[in-house]
């Protein structure tokens, strides 16, 4: 008899008093909520928000941007714009995405807990975010800010006549949101998993937001620092980083990308936690190297605190400390290519389906191949010389950003839709969203690599001529992609009044998330349950999976 | 407008360095996620759903001799394109002794670049091809940056510091110079040209421009500030030569000896004036060797040039 045909009894049956959607209907039981299920929500609502605010921002400049002369807004505007692009998108909606969204709905599920080790403080982390945002979005309406969001000095603190420090304000307090969840996360993790979750039976999604969450509590508090100091030098007038009183503007860039780098992981890291759980699910197939795969996780979130000076090799900071810097970028590569080895390999010999996660998650694999690859180019420094702060950048960090992270957030909102909900989507209209993602991106943002080798700096509202095809090309293909972004929020929300009941484990997962009912009850499990096995057990070992079948072998809480 | 381009000109011998280690990059990143995407999408294909194909597992020894090969494969390519990359860099570090030395002021929003015989240029650097030249480049407000793509070189320009980067022309024509440090208001503005002209061109292009009245301004601040104008001034109570016709004019030394007034002599006073007083006058002029360069010189003699009457060193 094949395991896969044992069938799995849910742990828990929905029970009377409903779930954790209907415990309670009002919206200030919303916004007092400490179940982490509920705050997850109030995440995903607030970085939406978020979101289109951000992508509102470039629509406008890449429409400018189909001219070489810059005709509709002014330079000042145009720099404004980016700015806000940035900043929210990078602080309000990349940097939360995916941990306060599926990581705080998640987190206690897969490890078969209550909640999050700290339910006020993580509803306390998602009123500082929101207060960051309305400190930024102030900052917009009163005039906007024209720095970047990198917020280099002097021009930032001596320089600029925008409202530099309402945002500087914003993005403080939006970091203390971050290390409060990092914090949580970690706590969670150490005190809350349930009997029989050791540390190497851990869902790779958990390990995902565990490395993550170090990188938050270590690295924000330099932002937290390097922001203040922008604020004596701005408002105070304590010349930290002026060179005519003895202060050092690259003592700025050091201390903005020691952070700065490792949020590139921060976004990163939870989102390959995400690729991995789809994968193997849509695969049928056990996790290849699921050792290697935590070993790959800790490695990029160690090293990647010791290569943020390849952002300054033009600087002019010491040519030695940029080749020690140079050398340490080529080797935090490859953990990163280790874990894209590992989930072509998960394919092998499984039962490959095709649903719309599984359709995120490859295009996830592709576009983070090329963001990853076209990294080792930037890591380069002759290389980095001629594409530093050009479009090249530009598109190497989208692909990461964009092609990466919001992929897997994608996918990741497609997989654990029905739990969340509880009702099944249109899955024909959900693939064509995936498809025309995929495409729309690449064809936005890869005329940007030639551009960028060719020498258009970035942040440039008119430019000459000769550059103008690849940016019709890049704002035709950035039409195509908003459209790829308005679609899933239609037939997302359309599925929760009108969609099929999704049923405790649509996919067939492993996952202890799955043993629950959906929409899961208020306190997730009835009875705790006790893990008995590694997370990945879609076959008997040594056994391949049965073709066509969608039954888990062993669910984490079955005994092997 | 242009042919479609694809690829920037290479007209630097950096820029055809560094577009062998980007074509080397191309091709070993290229190869490899080549065929990692390759094999995602022919297992993808192969072992769809409902294919009927050989599923068991791969024995234990083998998933982990793969894994540590293409770990220990990754490191090794990584170790070795870090340590190529990082040869080439090293060797271009330090530009060529003979170098030309051209000054480069960045300021919102425009590039100010000073030739070593004073001559100056807005937003325009006229260089001789097939020469190295040095930058030597600081900011008087923000962070800018020196781009010349066609030269893949690009250097940040700082306030409060000297700045340095070098190239060597390899062809005469007109390249795009662009500021790519965000700097402001005006930022995609802040572009110009770099006219790459052959030697004999560069030298002819030269001599012929104008010697700009900002450094005779400059020369007659130093003049103050180094406090020569207490001396020399004619309201001055020291009893010190005019310094308005010192240009051509013969001056009597105290040794005896007659020279004629040149840049030589004026160095050779300001740096040792003990052996070179003039005759008549006490010799209480403190020495400047040490406090005042060559730049400073060059400034001074265009303010001393600008006091004599004669119709070249008219000021404004
Ligand atoms: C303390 C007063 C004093 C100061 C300060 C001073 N000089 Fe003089 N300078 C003299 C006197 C006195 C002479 C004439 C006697 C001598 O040469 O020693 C002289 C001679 C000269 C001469 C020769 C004039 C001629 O007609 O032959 C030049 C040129 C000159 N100074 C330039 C300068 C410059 C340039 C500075 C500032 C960097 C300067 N001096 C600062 C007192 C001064
Ligand atoms: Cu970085
Ligand atoms: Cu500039």
């Amino acid at each position: 008899m094949s395991g896969a045909t044992i069938l799995v009894r849910p742990l828990t049956p929905v029970p009377e008093s409903g779930n954790y959607l209907t415990a309670g209907r009002t919206i200030w039981s919303w916004l007092t909520s400490t179940d982490h299920k509920r705050i997850a929500i109030l995440y995903a609502i607030s970085i939406t928000v978020f979101f289109f605010i951000g992508a509102a921002a470039i629509a406008v400049i890449r429409f400018e941007l189909l001219t070489p002369t810059g005709q509709y807004i002014s330079d000042d505007t145009y720099n404004k714009l980016f700015t806000l692009h940035g900043v929210v998108m990078v602080w309000f909606f990349l940097i939360p995405s995916i941990p306060n969204t599926f990581g705080n709905f998640l987190l206690p599920l897969m490890i078969g807990a209550p909640d999050v080790a700290f339910p006020r403080l993580n509803l306390f982390s998602w009123y500082l975010n929101i207060a960051g945002g309305l400190f930024t979005l102030y900052a917009v309406i009163a005039g906007g800010v024209d720095t970047g969001w990198t917020f280099y000095t002097p021009f930032s603190t001596m320089f600029s006549n925008s409202h530099v420090l309402a945002a500087a304000a914003g993005v403080f307090v939006a970091g203390f949101s971050s290390i409060a969840t990092g914090v949580n996360f970690i706590a969670t993790i150490h005190m809350l998993r349930t009997e029989g979750m050791s540390w190497m039976r851990l869902p790779l999604f958990v390990w995902s937001l565990y490395a993550t969450s170090l990188v938050l509590i270590l690295a924000t508090p330099v932002l937290a620092v390097t922001l203040l100091l922008i604020v004596a030098e701005r408002w105070l007038g304590l010349p930290i980083f002026d060179p005519a009183h003895g202060g050092d503007p690259l003592l700025f860039q050091h201390l903005f990308w020691f952070y700065s780098h490792p949020a590139v992981y921060i976004m990163i890291l939870p989102a390959m936690g995400v690729v991995t759980e789809v994968i193997t699910c849509f695969a049928r197939r056990r996790v290849f190297g699921y050792d290697f795969m935590v070993y790959a996780l800790v490695a990029i979130a160690g090293i990647g605190f010791f290569v943020w000076g390849h952002h300054m090799f033009v600087s002019g900071q010491s040519p030695y400390a940029s080749l020690v810097f140079s050398f340490l970028s080529f080797v935090v590569a490859v953990p990163s290519a280790i874990k894209v080895f590992n989930w072509t390999a998960t394919l092998y010999r499984g039962s490959v389906s095709f649903e719309a996660p599984m359709l995120y998650a490859l295009g996830f694999i592709g576009l983070f191949a090329i963001g990853g690859s076209t990294g080792l180019f930037l890591a380069s420094i002759p290389v980095d010389i001629q594409v530093h702060d050009t479009y090249f950048v530009i598109a190497h960090f989208h692909y990461i950003m964009v092609g990466g992270s919001v992929s897997a957030f994608f996918a990741a909102l497609h997989y654990w839709w029905p739990k969340i909900t509880g009702k099944l989507y249109d899955e024909a209209w959900a693939r064509f969203a995936a498809i025309l993602m995929f495409f729309g991106f690449n064809f936005t943002f890869f005329p940007q690599f030639v551009l960028g080798y060719l020498g258009n700096p970035r942040r440039y509202h008119v430019y000459p001529p000769q550059f103008q095809v690849f940016h019709v090309m890049s704002s035709t293909g950035a039409s195509v992609l908003a459209a790829a972004y308005l679609l899933p929020p239609i037939y997302l929300i359309w599925s929760m009044r009108w969609g099929r009941a999704a049923g405790d484990n649509p996919w067939g997962a492993t996952g202890l998330e799955w043993r629950t009912s959906s929409p899961p009850p208020l306190h997730n499990f009835l009875n705790p349950p006790k893990v008995e096995q590694q997370p990945y057990a879609y076959h008997p070992e040594g056994r391949g999976p049965v073709p066509g079948s969608r039954t888990p072998y062993r669910t984490q809480d079955q005994p092997s | 407008m242009d042919a479609l381009d694809f690829f920037p000109e290479a007209a630097s011998t950096q820029a055809t360095s560094t577009d062998f280690i980007l074509f080397v990059l191309i091709g070993f990143t290229g190869i490899v996620v080549l065929s990692v995407l390759s094999l995602l999408v022919i297992f993808s294909i192969r072992f769809r759903r409902h294919s009927a194909v050989r599923r068991d597992d791969p024995p234990e020894w083998m998933k982990r001799d793969l894994e540590i090969g293409w770990s220990s494969a990754g490191l090794f390519l990584a170790l070795f394109l870090a340590w190529w990359t990082s040869a080439t860099e090293l060797s271009a570090l330090i530009a060529p002794k003979n170098a030309l030395e051209i000054h480069v002021v960045a300021k919102q929003w425009m590039w100010k670049v000073q030739h070593q015989n004073g001559a100056r240029e807005i937003n325009v650097l006229h260089v001789p091809v097939d020469e190295p030249v040095r930058l030597i480049m600081t900011s008087q407000d923000v962070i800018h940056s020196f781009f010349v793509p066609e030269f893949r070189v690009k250097q940040d320009v700082l306030p409060g510091r000297d700045s340095r980067t070098w190239f060597q022309a390899t062809k005469t024509g007109t390249f795009h110079l662009f500021c790519t440090q965000l700097c402001g208001t005006e930022h995609a503005r802040m572009t110009g040209e770099v006219v790459v002209m052959s030697g004999p061109d560069f030298a002819h292009w030269l001599t012929s421009q104008p010697v700009s009245d900002d450094l005779t301004r400059e020369g007659e601040a130093l003049f103050r500030s180094l406090g020569c104008s207490g001396c020399h001034d004619a309201a001055s109570r020291v009893q010190a030569p005019a310094l308005a016709g010192f240009f051509g004019s013969e001056v009597r030394l105290a040794n005896g000896t007659s020279v004629t007034g040149s840049d030589e002599l004026l160095r050779d006073i300001v740096l040792h004036p003990r052996e070179h007083s003039v005759a008549g006058y006490p010799s209480v002029m403190p020495s400047y060797a040490g406090i005042v360069g060559d730049e400073e010189l060059l400034r001074i003699s265009r303010y001393i040039h600008s006091l004599s009457p004669s119709p070249e060193g008219k000021q404004p």
